[in-house]
């Protein structure tokens, strides 16, 4: 086994078991920070698969950007005791068994259909230069698009993030 | 970064593997900020499947549909925060059993 193939199952490890965590955590900043390191390491396999561009956006977007939204809000909103008690509550076996038996089934399912795929191996990096004539050449429409979804979003989250910070301004006077 | 010797198959099990994960999340949690990083955890698979298949084929456009991933990935994060913050304001809670009623 090559350097190359023994890093990138490592960060695949790394990915894995980060999500797992993250999703099982009853407390929301710890769940957080597994979260980033699991982007941080899905990060790596893009670099692995030749992916530069895509590798340096998964960092300063997704773990940067949208991961620090996530913590805004973590920290505003001031989660109590009392509700990671609940959340302890809710991780118990009962719960989690019946999700778990669909979720598995699904990916037995899906492991079945990639194991029919024969084994390639041949990676060509794809460099910055060909995703950009690419974006802006036939994609270009879909970038119009995206741009008008982000607006959106972005009216929409100043409308409802707005309400909530007048309240609380109300409430403090 | 040349072309490395990664096998595609074993990143699109590693894809499969992180969907799961995240629809279990979904489906386990009724916090809804864990529900919103589910969501994140299947997009991000989504877009790890889509830059496999672009490597495999040495082609820009699983790199081009990532970006488009991100994109959607934002507007649904700061929309899906903003209605955390509602839902914490009208509901004093993040529980989405105390949330079942459309007018609550």
């Amino acid at each position: 086994m090559t350097l190359t193939l023994f890093l990138f199952y490592l960060a695949a490890g790394i990915a894995l078991a980060s999500t797992v965590l993250a999703l099982t955590r009853a407390n929301a900043a710890h769940a957080l920070i597994f979260l980033i390191v699991s982007l941080l390491a899905i990060a790596v396999l893009f670099f692995f698969l030749g992916a530069p561009f895509a590798a340096a956006l998964e960092i300063v977007i997704y773990a940067g950007a949208i991961m620090v939204l996530f913590v805004f809000v973590v920290m505003m909103l001031n989660l109590s005791e009392v509700s990671r008690e609940q959340e302890r509550a809710m991780l118990d076996f009962s719960n989690w068994w019946l999700p778990a038996l669909l979720a598995a089934v699904l990916l037995a399912e899906l492991l079945y259909v990639l194991i029919a795929i024969e084994s390639e191996t041949s990676v060509r990096a794809v460099m910055p230069k060909e995703v950009g004539l690419s974006l802006f050449g036939p994609y270009v429409l879909g970038v119009e698009l995206a741009s008008m979804l982000l607006l959106a979003g972005l009216v929409g989250a100043y409308h409802l993030g707005h309400r909530f910070l007048q309240r609380d301004r109300g409430r403090r006077d | 970064m040349g072309a490395e010797m990664v096998p595609v198959e074993h990143v699109l099990v590693l894809a499969g593997l992180l969907f799961v994960i995240g629809l279990f999340g979904l489906m386990l949690r009724r916090n809804i900020i864990f529900m919103l990083m589910a969501l994140e955890v299947m997009l991000n698979s989504a877009a790890l499947a889509f830059i496999a298949a672009g490597a495999r084929w040495g082609q820009p456009d699983g790199q081009v549909i990532f970006m488009f991933i991100l994109a959607i990935a934002a507007a649904e994060v700061s929309v899906g925060l903003g209605l955390v913050l509602q839902m914490r304001r009208q509901l004093q809670s993040l529980d989405m059993n105390d949330a079942v009623r459309l007018r609550g």
